[in-house]
């Protein structure tokens, strides 16, 4: 046994050595920037470093690809058909060619054609159901193998694959990990001490800053390089932030800017640890799984959180569900019911360095989270738009449309009217009998239909 | 039939329809594995703006032949094949190969099949009826719906069997331009 002790002190040595270095490093190059908000630029170069390296990639593919008179396939960003976007009626008269008058409203066989295409157009390339998928790339990012040109492509490239592979796997995932765990530790530690503080200024100053410490540790942890534009609307106290959603991590890369009272349903597990230690040391509002029904109470309580000036700004995705960061869909209107200022924020991620959409339908938490620790980079734009109010003459539904638009504008995203709710449930009746409301009007006579029209 | 690049494009949708959408379709020339996939109806119910078309039902009808619950990759092409545009080489072709999908005939057809319920090759008073149903929902009531059916069978009816056969479809629709209002033109 004596024999053995050497080696034992050896490796209790090394042991100790190895996390003085580590709590060293992390001081000097996590938690001092992550404090001050500071950055060394490592990360802006290593994006530039791989931007780099993708077109070479690309630039092999199409050499590739003309050596071996392959054909090139590239995924078209803006659908893979030519639709024109008609109205029923407009698609209707224009089929039945100008001979007829508008005014004779009648049936003719010649009018399925116009239900026809429009029918077979969304089932080749429908506006909703692709926004619940992964966004096609126009270039390869090393990541995955799944780009149908990968197949017949260099060695040389493979070999890059490969090692893309190991940098990320054996020297990105280990210090992400050790990084999010840091973070999140620290976060539960800071703000449950911060918590016995008695109420006042120094606990609301600690409060933020253990706050954006902890996100910003987190951002680190996920390499994400955050460009914020328009600061000077930042969101303020007594308002509502809204923005687009893609992925739960939206909310690491805004808390890392600004400090926000988080609005959400009480979890269980490892994030009910997290929520109930940040509950003690700033005002977020937390709803039980049984309140969440309740529109009314969710709706007061917010209303109440508001009128509060000296609270913080609450941040809300009013969409409900993750989207693939192509498009902004439906805004929830309960948000935009309350009467407070809204503070728009848009959200555009660079798909190129990793995939940052939350498909829920197909990994889990821990599988995603997983996934965007193994990809290069989390690139991604903010900007804060001018704050809007609700115009007299408009309801909740209207204001909702308007900041949605604001909000796809700024982030180049496709406005929809439709429901992010469709990824999981059906279309509703009513919007089909909308359709068939308007073709109506088209073939019967009926006066009181033409006089509304 | 279709160019390759449209065939992947349609191939990269129609295996995102699916309801397993973990298993990604490899498609690559010279090895089409079209039949290794097969979506369901509901999968196209999915569709939100196929599912607010009065007509969706019937148009994912025309997918799934006689007693199928499933179509694969090469079905669903075979359908989508009847609205590729007509190119101008195709229409000096002589008749003897056999008649393209995509033909001014068999764009007219696919469009009477939709209003043949029953797939007895004649469009009845009471299919029409009930075709005229889906598009208008409950906005006209059953007598102004009677004369519009009424009337489109008399104006087409030829041979005073009260009811409408693919020859006399094709009579009332020479004016139409089918061979554009039924086509979907591919971006590449």
């Amino acid at each position: 046994m004596s024999s053995l002790l050497p080696f034992d002190s050896l490796l209790c040595n090394l042991l100790g050595l190895s996390v003085t270095l580590w709590i060293t490093l992390l001081l000097i190059f996590i938690i001092v920037p992550a404090i001050f908000g500071v950055s060394f630029g490592i990360r802006r170069l290593y994006m530039k470093t791989l931007l780099r390296i993708f077109t070479w990639a690309t630039l092999r593919i199409e050499r590739g690809v003309k050596e071996n008179s392959h054909m090139l396939y590239k995924p078209l960003t803006n659908g893979i058909i030519a639709k024109d976007s008609t109205s029923l009626e407009e698609g209707i008269w224009d089929l039945r060619g100008n001979g007829r008058s508008l005014d004779k409203p009648e049936f003719e066989l010649s009018d399925i054609f116009y239900f026809c295409r429009q029918g077979m157009e969304s089932i080749m390339d429908d506006e909703v159901t692709k926004r619940f998928s992964a966004e096609e790339l126009e270039t390869w990012n090393l990541l995955s193998r799944t780009n149908y040109n990968f197949q017949h492509i260099s060695l040389r490239l493979t070999v890059l694959w490969g090692l893309g592979m190991l940098v990320r796997y054996t020297f990105l995932l280990p210090l992400r990990i050790a990084l999010a765990f840091t973070g999140v530790g620290l976060l539960v530690f800071g703000t449950t001490l911060v918590g016995y503080l008695p109420n006042g200024r120094c606990k609301e100053f600690l409060s933020k800053h253990v706050h954006l410490m902890c996100y910003r540790i987190c951002v680190r942890a996920l390499t994400a390089i955050i460009t914020y534009h328009g600061s000077e609307n930042r969101p303020r106290k007594g308002g509502i932030c809204v923005a687009n959603h893609t992925s739960p991590i939206d909310v690491i890369i805004l808390a890392s800017d600004g400090y926000y009272a988080m609005v959400g349903q009480v979890h269980g597990g490892l994030m009910g640890i997290i929520q109930r230690a940040m509950v003690k040391a700033c005002p977020h509002v937390w709803f039980e799984r049984s309140e969440v029904k309740d529109r009314h109470l969710v709706a007061k309580r917010l209303t109440d959180h508001v009128q509060d000036k000296s609270k913080l700004p609450i941040l809300i995705f009013p969409e409900g569900t993750c989207i693939n960061n192509t498009s902004v869909m439906m805004f929830k209107k309960g948000s935009f019911e309350v009467g407070a200022t809204v503070y728009p924020v848009a959200i555009k991620y660079d798909p190129r360095f990793g995939e940052a959409f939350y498909n829920s339908s197909k990994y889990g938490m821990i599988t995603y989270l997983l996934r965007m620790m193994t990809s290069w980079a989390i690139v991604c734009s903010v900007w804060y738009l001018p704050p809007m109010t609700r115009q007299e003459n408009e309801d909740a539904v209207q204001f909702a449309n308007r900041v949605k638009s604001a909000i796809a504008r700024q982030g180049g995203l496709v406005d929809l009217l439709w429901d992010g709710g469709l990824k999981r449930e059906k279309v509703k009746d009513a919007f089909k009998e909308e359709q068939q409301k308007l073709y109506s009007r088209i073939i019967s006579g009926n006066q009181e239909n033409r006089s509304r029209s | 039939m279709f160019c390759l690049v449209s065939i992947l494009h349609l191939g990269e949708r129609f295996s995102k329809r699916f309801s397993h959408p973990e298993e990604v379709l490899w498609y690559s020339p010279g090895c089409c594995q079209d039949d290794v996939l097969e979506n369901s109806r509901e999968d196209f119910q999915r569709i939100p703006e196929l599912a607010i078309n009065p007509l969706g039902d019937r148009i994912i009808n025309a997918f799934f032949p006689e007693g199928e619950d499933q179509v694969n990759f090469r079905g669903f092409m075979r359908t989508l094949a009847h609205f590729r545009p007509i190119e101008d080489n195709e229409k000096s072709k002589d008749l003897a190969s056999s008649e393209p999908l995509n033909s001014r005939n068999n764009k007219l057809l696919f469009a009477f099949r939709l209003y043949d319920l029953d797939k007895d090759d004649r469009i009845s008073r009471e299919e029409l009826l009930q075709v005229l149903r889906m598009m208008v929902g409950v906005n006209i009531s059953d007598d102004q719906l009677g004369s519009i059916a009424d009337r489109t069978i008399q104006e087409a009816d030829q041979d005073g069997d009260c009811a409408i056969s693919f020859s006399e479809f094709v009579k009332v629709l020479e004016k139409v331009d089918v061979e554009q209002k039924m086509s979907i033109r591919f971006l590449h």
